[in-house]
């Protein structure tokens, strides 16, 4: 079998476990109706309004950094795999992206993106 | 050399008599049942042990016993959580969005699987074998973090909201050395298939073969394994005193312990993949022209030698787990940004002058080279 079918048959394989799992969990389990089962489960007290809401922009600017880097490390993978044949000429290339992206992150770190007020 | 208790000999055996008896449509749907059954074994069958070994392990730790009353040193004890997670009611809760938070397991649980497909157990132990291997690696293993920001943004809970996003958080930030860290060893070996570069590992594994650059990449790529299992010091998307329980708070019964088993299989397969890129995988230890030496160890199975490897691994980050207070949001991302990706990318371009100007162990001395 190719790579592409196997792949296919282990993604199944965790398909299958969780389905298995929760349909023999669907009838082994016991079940009883209680509104007050269904309330989230915070402090023991009623909860207050909705938790979908706007929320501290610090992990968004995370995010946004971590896409720089990503696609970076998009591009350096196949660098990577050929820099012994490429040599030298490998080198300087990559050192002057990799210099960019470094000034990339200095800015933010500069901006105190990376400063957790 | 010999190897009489390598399964290499049982699968092709197997491979010829499906194909001979059987239409190649069959042979093929009978073959990939097969795979199927036996990632599913392995997998449940890693858990349950691993579970066992952790609570054990981790009572020594505190100077406890740990589960000792089901069977000889209660070893049958995490079956029987096993049984009883299964018969826990699963409860339904209110204002949840109910098809993010029913689908929210399936991705935790479908990309640890995913990633466990890849990792060479021993000689043809392997089920999925891409060319782009690493990179496979990367790309499945982050499908988990989808399933856990949806599982706490769906609950409709503000404790599994917060550990969500700083799960989310930390796993996007130490993504990003691990990957680095990948990244210097694929340099190092000049390839991305798993199978290839346990191969070229042969008489030097490639933390000793890259000798500076590939340790600090080998002691990266442990610290960035923990924080994205949220484990060790760095558990404090479920830091229990604060946020209850984190993303899974609202779950129960088999649903929490779908998020438990991706938990601890996510633990295993990090140890696992740095014993195969770092530490030769399934590779016995080996020593060119001592023959019988070689011999010897070549006895001593492939799958052996892999389980060995990361165990020790998984003890030591059992170790550290226990060994350090759990850190505070900002410490943790501050390590990250500010020394470990820096220093990763200094320590690509050191790997590469080190490789370009031959300066490997495999280069500078001929007793390494395979």
């Amino acid at each position: 079998m190719d790579n592409t079918s196997l792949f296919v048959v282990v993604l199944l394989a965790g398909l299958t476990l969780v389905v298995l799992g929760l349909g023999a969990a669907l009838l082994l389990s016991p079940k009883s109706i209680n509104f007050q089962k269904g309330e989230p489960y915070e402090c023991g007290l009623p909860t207050h309004g909705t938790s979908w809401m706007q929320f501290r922009v610090g992990y968004y600017l995370y995010a946004i950094l971590f896409l720089m880097f990503d696609v970076e490390t998009i591009f350096l993978f196949p660098w990577s795999t050929v820099v012994r044949q490429m040599g030298m000429t490998g080198l300087v290339s990559i050192l002057i992206f990799i210099v960019i992206l470094g000034l990339g992150l200095a800015y933010a770190w500069r901006k105190g993106i990376l400063k957790w007020t | 050399m010999k190897q009489p208790l390598e399964l290499t000999g049982l699968i092709s055996n197997l491979h010829t008599f499906f194909r001979s008896n059987l239409t190649p449509f069959w042979a093929t749907v009978i073959e990939g049942a097969l795979v199927l059954i036996a990632v599913l074994a392995a997998y449940a069958i890693i858990a349950l042990a691993l579970i066992y070994i952790e609570r054990k392990i981790t009572a020594f730790f505190q100077s406890r016993l740990g589960p000792n009353r089901l069977g000889k040193y209660g070893w049958i004890q995490s079956v029987a959580d096993l049984i009883k997670i299964l018969i826990k009611e699963i409860i339904h809760i209110n204002k949840v969005d109910k098809v993010l938070f029913y689908a929210a397991p399936f991705f935790v649980i479908v990309s640890s699987v995913l990633t466990f497909g890849i990792i060479p157990f021993g000689q043809g132990l392997q089920a999925v074998d891409f060319n782009i291997g690493i990179v496979y690696i990367l790309a499945v293993s982050s499908i988990g973090i989808i399933g856990v920001l949806l599982a706490g943004w769906s609950s409709n809970n503000k404790y599994s909201m917060i550990g969500a996003m700083r799960s989310g958080a930390q796993f996007i930030s130490y993504e990003l050395s691990a990957g680095f860290a990948l990244m210097t060893v694929v340099v190092l070996s000049g390839t991305m298939q798993v199978s290839e570069i346990v191969e070229s590992q042969r008489y030097a594994w490639n933390v000793f073969n890259g000798h500076i650059p590939a340790m600090i990449a080998f002691v990266i790529y442990l610290i960035s394994g923990h924080a994205e299992t949220n484990r060790g010091p760095f558990d404090l998307p479920e830091a229990e005193g604060e946020l209850t329980a984190g993303y899974h708070t609202e779950y129960s019964g088999l649903q929490f312990g779908f998020f438990y088993l991706a938990e601890y299989l996510n633990m295993f397969i990090i140890a696992a993949i740095a014993t195969t890129v770092f530490l030769g995988g399934w590779m016995p230890i080996q020593v060119q022209g001592w023959d019988g030496f070689n011999q010897v160890m070549w006895y001593i199975p492939s799958y052996v030698w892999f389980f060995a490897k990361t165990g020790v691994l998984i003890f030591f980050s059992l170790w550290v787990r226990w060994s350090f207070p759990r850190l505070r949001i900002d410490l943790l991302l501050n390590l990250e940004w500010k020394y470990l990706l820096p220093i990763n990318l200094v320590n690509i371009i050191v790997m590469v002058v080190v490789v370009l100007l031959g300066w490997t162990l495999e280069d500078l001395f001929p007793i390494f080279r395979p």
